[in-house]
């Protein structure tokens, strides 16, 4: 690569483009199918959806951003080990930190903070992106890859929550007198099955909307 | 740069750098991190066990609050063995140290290494409040797919239910996990243990059943988790129905 004369402002086309990206025309879950198993599992409550995403976020981010100042010293033989023990040391640092400060929301997501470790998008990610370019544009990749990894959980989440426990965010969202005429909860959508469904349905809405993602 | 990324001895060299690098880090955090965690888990026993006790001054205190008022409420700290004898007897000025003391038991590492239940320890909390005198027992057992455990707050007749506070590990969300939701833990208050002068366990029924003195409703859809509930109050209370019934 050649050094660019003119430094590259901050939030230039190609950068915004890192983060844009990731929500559709790359989206990380839809996509690329990766990161799957944990939208499946996390996706009960939107509120663990979205520490479960924020979590993910921040441990992406940090990780491509390590991988990244590193990328010229890492050798190439163990480049992916080298990145597990970063990923995984970050994952026990965000699991001793929720622990020690936010208990209650360690406690609800108990083994998916240590799952995060085999989240695909981290090490798709760190592998694809980070090892060949700089930090700055890795943080971003990082972040767009984060939010299009949260989107769906949280739409995912939505849908799960009101149509399988009748609440958003732990609130009732269901009036009682739906109940009263037979409305009922469908226990489907609290288990793990009924997210592929929904989430292939997001993919087929995607892909009609969104011409460039049709295959051949 | 001159160094050969690729040759053998910088790989090496690499490796060993950054695992103790990273090993450093991580044994430095768990460290320093370990009081609060210990805390954390200590005040959610004195929590769970304060809301136990089944009186409206204490339904929602919190974590923080309940290291404090623990003390207050909780005069005498008992351990028991299998045939309902006391093994060990501390009180609220004693501080929670020795390994037999009723506070210090891990009913879940007991369940998990012991297998007989009457080599088991069992402890008792003994409870005052507004002048009255209540206990609080915890339980544990196996729900779907893993433990469940609760605190059972009992009158001073020790047979009947004041208060229940239930918990698990992880069972399904809305389904086995409604166990640790008040409408299913308020059904178990004013229940009894004693039917005629003998043991009656309090049985998870299916839920819409006619209910007598003796039974609260189950969870639809987590059967399993119910059963685990019945189960681990059977077993649980039976202990302490000797020991209070031989100390009236």
């Amino acid at each position: 690569m050649s050094e660019v004369a003119k430094r590259e402002p901050l939030f230039s086309k190609k950068n915004k483009k890192l983060i844009t990206d990731p929500l559709n025309d790359t989206n990380p879950v839809t996509i690329q199918v990766l990161g799957i198993c944990s939208a499946l599992a996390v996706t009960v409550q939107m509120s663990n959806a979205i520490v479960m995403s924020i979590s993910v976020m921040a441990v992406l981010i940090l990780g491509n951003v390590i991988v990244s100042l590193l990328r010229n010293l890492i050798p190439g033989k163990i480049r992916i080990i080298v990145q597990l023990v970063i990923v995984a040391a970050l994952v026990i640092i965000v699991d001793q930190v929720l622990k020690a400060y936010v208990y209650d929301v360690s406690k609800q997501l108990s083994v998916f903070v240590g799952l995060i470790i085999t989240n695909c998008i981290i090490m798709g990610r760190l592998e694809a992106f980070a090892l060949g370019n700089k930090p700055w544009a890795s943080a971003l990749d990082g972040l767009g890859n984060g939010i299009g990894y949260g989107v769906v959980l949280v739409i995912v989440a939505f849908f799960k929550e009101l149509l399988g426990s009748g609440k958003l965010m732990g609130f009732d969202i269901i009036p009682e007198s739906f109940y009263e005429f037979g409305y009922m909860n469908n226990g489907l959508m609290l288990l793990p099955p009924s997210s592929l469904v929904i989430v292939a349905i997001y993919i087929w809405i995607q892909k009609s909307r969104n011409p460039k993602l049709i295959e051949n | 740069m001159a160094i050969n990324r690729e040759s053998n001895g910088y790989t090496i060299l690499f490796a060993v750098i950054m695992v103790t690098f990273v090993g450093g880090i991580l044994a430095f955090l768990a460290t320093a991190l370990k009081p609060a965690q210990e805390a954390n888990v200590r005040n959610e026993k004195m929590q769970n066990i304060l809301q136990a006790i089944g009186i409206e001054e204490l339904n929602d205190v919190s974590r923080k609050e309940a290291g404090a008022k623990f003390n207050d409420y909780v005069i005498e700290r008992i351990t028991l063995n299998f045939k309902g004898e006391v093994i060990k007897r501390t009180t609220n000025s004693d501080s929670i140290k020795d390994v037999k003391d009723a506070f210090n038991i891990n009913l879940l590492k007991q369940y998990k290494t012991i297998a007989s239940k009457k080599e088991r320890d069992y402890p008792l909390f003994v409870c005052e409040a507004n002048g009255e005198k209540f206990y609080v027992i915890p339980v544990l057992g196996k729900g779907l797919w893993a433990a469940v455990w609760g605190y059972i707050g009992l009158k001073s007749d020790g047979t009947t239910v004041n208060g229940a506070v239930f918990d698990h590990k992880s069972e399904t969300p809305g389904l086995g996990a409604e166990i640790s939701k008040p409408d299913f833990e308020k059904q178990f208050i004013g229940k009894s243990f004693e039917e005629d002068g003998s043991y009656a366990p309090i049985k998870v029924l299916k839920p819409g059943l006619e209910k007598d003195n003796h039974e609260v409703d189950g969870i639809s859809g987590g059967t399993f988790t119910s059963v685990g509930v019945e189960e681990m109050l059977e077993r649980t209370i039976e202990v302490y129905y000797d020991y209070f019934k031989n100390n009236k």
